[in-house]
């Protein structure tokens, strides 16, 4: 019997619950607008390191080892991590699974990793493959400034349609247990890609895979975007998000002011990130901290994270290729009676 | 509705969806920052003509020239010239600070990589284009030159 519905959606009938969180992010974002939800806020983004590939490492183990203290679990018993990160070769991932010393799995995901590693440790968890299973991710400004665009202190204007990679990390610990957050269902995305080639316009290129995957959910599943109380996406940033609320209305459906952008709110207006925040980092901090506590506290009841990922390279952009996107939802609520 | 003209279709609605910069704010920034650094340039060139009676005219555009390249990297290694650039833009990066600025600047963020691969290499990793164009251009107007 398979364990899906639909064509892209996956059912967890044993309900991995969310025994776990953390999040670390930069000085930048904790000045934001979720500075007081973030578990630890860094004085210096380069966190006692000589570089910020190093420093965008540490920080990742952080949010990992924090996680799996926050779950009050033994290391031991992690037996699945599913990791990505926006570094060349994923290093900062591996790098922080070779100091973990648990079985590893590496993601790439672009941006999406996020969902895409809840996802996977939602599946091994589910299916008895994993007691606990860590899925972590997170991105830093420095280190993608830096491979993907140019020197820090070269003095050029950021184009107006340009977003901030966040400084930021979060794991979340899943696990079997009696109540708490769950994970009920995940839609993979398929990779969409509409001919935008502009590499400083990420909202735009990644909006039709984000509305793909929400699209394939809501008809999955059969709920409509009401039925949700916040729905989620990981970093569309202001621009991208207005076309997403665009092109669902072109399909019929109408997202209401339950619909945000992790990279719009991370940032506050004065911050001069022009359409907001972008990179892995943005969902995950933000999902392992604001959007667990509220579910906890019960203020929300179920939330549909959507996290989308741009899947080109510099030397896919500099070839003159368009930008492939992809999205994955994950729908997590508290209580979680209706599966 | 076939891929092509959905795509098409899409790029037009993006590209009047999205936000552009504001041509006269930026056009009148730069043209005081560029202003000024100009001025900052002529002032340095007369100094050097005042206290030193023997220098050529065109000694003292050297100079000038040089006091610029450095001034300009002292500010890109404390931190402030991006953020006036990112201010100005074409009025900091016309003038010869925005190529001292574009050879500091990548010599500083890679020299974690080491001295030969990482700093010497990519040091011209901006500017190398630049002075590409500048060498070939040289070269065909040499080449007109010559015959006319």
């Amino acid at each position: 019997m398979l364990n899906r519905i639909g064509n892209q959606t996956l059912v967890f009938k044993n309900k991995p619950r969310v025994i776990g969180s953390y999040s670390v992010v930069g000085p930048k974002e904790g000045q934001g607008n979720f500075g007081k939800f973030f578990h630890k806020v860094l004085k210096d983004d380069l966190f006692g390191e000589k570089s910020y590939e190093a420093a965008e490492s540490k920080m990742l183990l952080c949010a990992i080892n924090g996680a799996i203290e926050n779950a009050n679990i033994n290391k031991d018993n992690v037996d699945a991590l599913f990791a990505g990160d926006l570094m060349n070769q994923i290093i900062s991932s591996s790098f922080a699974a070779r100091t973990l010393e648990v079985p590893y799995f590496g993601l790439f995901g672009a941006c999406s990793t996020m969902a895409e590693s809840l996802i996977m440790g939602a599946c091994h968890v589910d299916g008895g493959f994993a007691r606990y299973a860590a899925c972590a991710t997170g991105s830093h400004f420095s280190s993608a400034e830096k491979q993907f665009r140019y020197p820090l202190e070269l003095g050029t204007q950021r184009p107006p349609t340009s977003q901030w990679t966040v400084t930021g990390m979060g794991c979340t610990i899943l696990g079997l247990a009696e109540k708490g957050i769950s994970i009920d269902y995940a839609t993979i995305g398929k990779v969409v890609d509409w001919d935008v080639t502009d590499a400083n316009n990420m909202g735009a290129a990644m909006a039709p895979a984000a509305m793909s995957t929400l699209k394939a959910h809501l008809e999955d599943t059969g709920k409509s975007p009401d039925d949700y109380d916040l729905i989620l996406t990981g970093d569309l940033g202001k621009l991208g998000s207005e076309i997403l609320i665009d092109l669902m209305e072109y399909h019929g459906y109408k997202l209401g002011t339950n619909y945000n952008d992790c990279g719009q709110m991370i940032y506050d207006n004065t911050q001069k990130t022009f359409m907001g925040g972008s990179g892995c980092g943005c969902g995950a901090s933000i999902l392992n901290s604001y959007v667990y506590t509220r579910l906890l506290k019960h203020e929300l009841k179920n939330v549909l994270f959507i996290a989308t990922g741009a899947l080109m390279s510099t030397v896919s952009s500099q070839q003159g290729n368009s930008i492939p996107s992809i999205a994955h939802a994950v729908s997590i609520s508290i209580g979680g009676k209706d599966v | 509705m076939n891929i092509e003209e959905r795509n098409a279709k899409y790029n037009a609605y993006v590209e009047a969806k999205m936000p552009k910069t504001k041509p006269w704010p930026s056009l009148f920034r730069s043209f005081w920052v560029g202003g000024v650094i100009c001025c900052l340039g002529e002032l340095i060139k007369d100094l050097c003509l005042y206290f030193f009676p023997y220098m050529t005219t065109a000694d003292a555009y050297t100079w000038a020239l040089i006091s610029l390249i450095v001034l300009a990297s002292f500010f890109t290694g404390i931190g402030v010239f991006d953020k006036i650039g990112a201010y100005a833009g074409a009025g900091t990066i016309v003038p010869i600070t925005g190529f001292s600025n574009s050879i500091a600047s990548p010599a500083l963020e890679f020299k974690r990589e080491g001295l030969v691969f990482g700093l010497m290499s990519k040091m011209f990793v901006i500017a190398g284009p630049v002075i590409v164009t500048g060498v070939v251009a040289s070269i065909i107007v040499g080449i007109i030159y010559l015959f006319i």
